[in-house]
């Protein structure tokens, strides 16, 4: 009796279980990842949202408040309009070419054939391959005097040396080789997705469409694409998010040119902003992303959440 | 609607036969069960009916003519699965318009069809839900519609009630019976309950190791088992077996009656051991063994409680037990039925 009094009268810590609270305890663990949030993303964002109203540049380091005048500057520049037409089209290009190819190519990995595991772990090295490295390689299948390409064309007969065509130096051969190249890294992400999603389509729902009569097309195109197009718009999401933001594939290949023809709107920002040192006008175009970005990400999350079933 | 003949069908999944030489003639309206325990080869069998496998050999007749390299598509059977295989993209509509969208029938006519259907199923409410919104029966009338909305020349079945749950699957199987006499429609049916397959088929062909080891009517199956294997699979509890003069001797448990329950015919008589009594309301099984054989294997006898007093079979004493010469069956060695040691 007198051991169970004296215990009682020492009460415990109150911090001794404070770990044992789930709200402490959680917020302590996610604590690092707000904190790199707000510190690696917020604080430059706002800081980029600043620097596109000011007249900040690196020779006259200013915080002189200008409002939208940097705005309307850069639009007001034909380069810059033709800049935003060509993120438009290399970002929705190298995503349909890189879905047309993935669809393909998972089709083919589907069906089960002597040496597919090794195929399929070889598929994925366009994106495991380091994005500087990939480019020279394509840099030289595009060359003006060394395109393998055109060698091989030559060869063949298709086309004469003199009327060769030089990829990288024509405005629109230059961007469909840009398109190319991205299509060509995004691709094995497009396969994992399509793979995910077809996979996961229970057998019966395939066999009874084909008891049903329904062929390969119509068995592709009304049950198996409706039913992955949620992981689908998942995986384009990210493919339009990386790709409109993307500028490494346009500087190492074509550095904008010839003439801007391939210039988007991350190597335009960077040109501006951090090469030519005009911080302020490099901002505002790269901002102009963000209300592009905000769209489709919200029209394809709001798509997805109807088409779920 | 068309009668299904195989000849021989087999097929082999590298070395290991599925199915392992099945001839089965299914005339036009008939209900076929195939019935066997899981892994038995006859779901592989059906899926070669119905186009989804190719076999190895043998032919398969629809209507008379041989469709071995035919399609699916161009088999014009139905098929539904399982899991019911319901497009969960689709209305229940468009799931039951889907296969006559493949045919390219006219959109009027597919209308008119599916009215047809849906009212003969009673799904007509249900048209504009998707099938995540339907419970279990209802999923099944909508499987149902679709496999028969355009008039398959057979209809095929894959154990389809086994994702209902027990009360509503003897219901379920008195709608898919009427169902099909109604519309008489060749069916095939894969089940390996035998309370399916006695209560539907009009014959069941009993599926053993890729092998037809029996086709007959219900009543056939159930008083003329052909060999040991469909004895012991057919009838809860299975037929009894006793090994005698290098054959068995089979009888039924509720042919196993307490020697006085008998009064007229020919009879041979048992010492009965009883081991365990369980009263199950209707009738009353009594385990146990019977003298002069194998101690070790368990005879059982299926009573009428009403007859058998509770204290008159007690579990440790011997009884006096008999069966009708007529109800007795005789296997030979290897198992197969004979007439008589």
């Amino acid at each position: 009796m007198v051991a169970i009094t004296d215990r009682a009268a020492k009460p415990a810590s109150r911090f001794r279980f404070i770990l044992d609270q789930r709200g402490v305890l959680g917020a302590i663990l996610v604590a690092p990842a707000v904190l790199y949030v707000l510190l690696l993303v917020g604080v430059p964002f706002l800081l980029a949202v600043y620097y596109s109203v000011s007249a900040y540049t690196i020779y006259d380091p200013s915080w002189r408040f200008v409002g939208l005048a940097n705005f309307e500057q850069i639009l007001q520049d034909p380069v810059f309009r033709e800049t935003l037409g060509n993120t438009f089209v290399f970002t929705f290009g190298s995503q349909l070419l890189g879905l047309v190819l993935g669809k393909f190519g998972a089709l083919l990995l589907l069906r089960p054939f002597p040496g597919r595991r090794i195929v399929r772990a070889l598929i994925i090295l366009p994106w495991a391959v380091p994005i500087a490295l990939a480019t020279v390689a394509w840099e030289w299948m595009f060359d003006s005097l060394y395109s393998v390409i055109n060698w091989t064309m030559i060869a063949l007969g298709i086309v004469t040396r003199s009327d060769a065509p030089n990829w990288l130096g024509t405005p629109d051969l230059a961007m469909l080789c840009v398109i190319v190249v991205n299509a060509w890294r995004f691709f094995p992400f497009a396969i994992v997705i399509f793979l995910a999603g077809i996979t996961a389509i229970p057998q019966d729902i395939i066999d009874a469409a084909t008891v049903d009569g329904a062929g390969f097309w119509r068995r592709n195109y009304q049950i198996i694409l409706p039913m992955i197009l949620p992981i689908v718009a998942v995986g384009l999401i990210f493919g339009i998010v990386f790709t409109f933001t993307d500028l490494s594939i346009v500087f190492l290949l074509t550095n904008g040119g010839p003439v801007g023809a391939t210039s988007v709107l991350g190597f335009k920002g960077f040109q501006v902003g951090i090469v030519s040192g005009d911080v302020s006008h490099g901002a505002a175009i790269s901002l102009f992303m963000l209300p592009v970005l905000l769209l489709v990400v919200i029209g394809m999350l709001r798509f997805i959440r109807r088409r779920e079933i | 609607m068309a009668a299904v003949l195989t000849r021989d069908i087999t097929k082999k999944f590298g070395e290991v036969p599925a199915v392992n030489g099945i001839t089965l003639a299914v005339p036009d309206g008939e209900f076929m069960v195939l019935l066997g325990p899981s892994g038995c080869g006859k779901t592989t069998f059906l899926r070669i009916v119905c186009g989804l496998e190719r076999q190895t050999s043998g032919d398969l007749l629809i209507g008379g003519n041989i469709v071995n390299d035919i399609p699916p598509r161009a088999r014009g059977v139905a098929m539904m699965f399982q899991s019911y295989g319901l497009y969960p993209h689709y209305t229940v509509r468009n799931n039951i318009a889907f296969p006559l969208r493949t045919q390219r029938v006219p959109g009027a006519e597919i209308d008119k069809k599916i009215e047809w259907a849906s009212q003969l199923l009673g799904i007509g409410h249900l048209l504009d839900r998707r099938p995540r919104q339907l419970s279990g029966g209802e999923r099944q009338r909508v499987a149902l519609a679709r496999a028969l909305v355009r008039e398959p020349t057979a209809l095929l079945l894959d154990e389809p009630l086994s994702n209902l749950d027990a009360k509503l699957r003897s219901s379920a199987r008195q709608e898919i019976k009427q169902f099909q006499q109604r519309v008489g429609v060749t069916t095939i049916y894969v089940t390996h309950d035998q309370v399916e397959a006695m209560g539907m088929g009009d014959r069941i062909a009993v599926i053993d190791h890729g092998q037809v080891r029996q086709v007959g009517t219900p009543a056939e199956i159930y008083d003329d088992p052909a060999d040991r294997f469909v004895a012991t699979f057919v009838g809860t509890p299975p037929m009894n077996l006793l090994a005698r003069n290098g054959g068995y001797l089979g009888f039924r448990p509720e042919n196993f009656l307490p020697r006085d329950m008998i009064d007229d015919g020919a009879f041979t008589e048992f010492s009965f051991r009883v081991d365990r009594s369980e009263y199950l309301g209707s009738e009353r099984v009594v385990y146990g063994a019977v003298e002069g054989f194998d101690a070790a294997q368990v005879i059982t006898a299926k009573l009428p409680p009403a007859h058998v007093a509770e204290e008159s079979i007690r579990p440790g004493e011997w009884h006096p037990f008999a069966v009708r010469n007529s109800m007795l069956r005789y296997f030979d060695q290897d198992g197969k039925r004979a007439s008589r040691h």
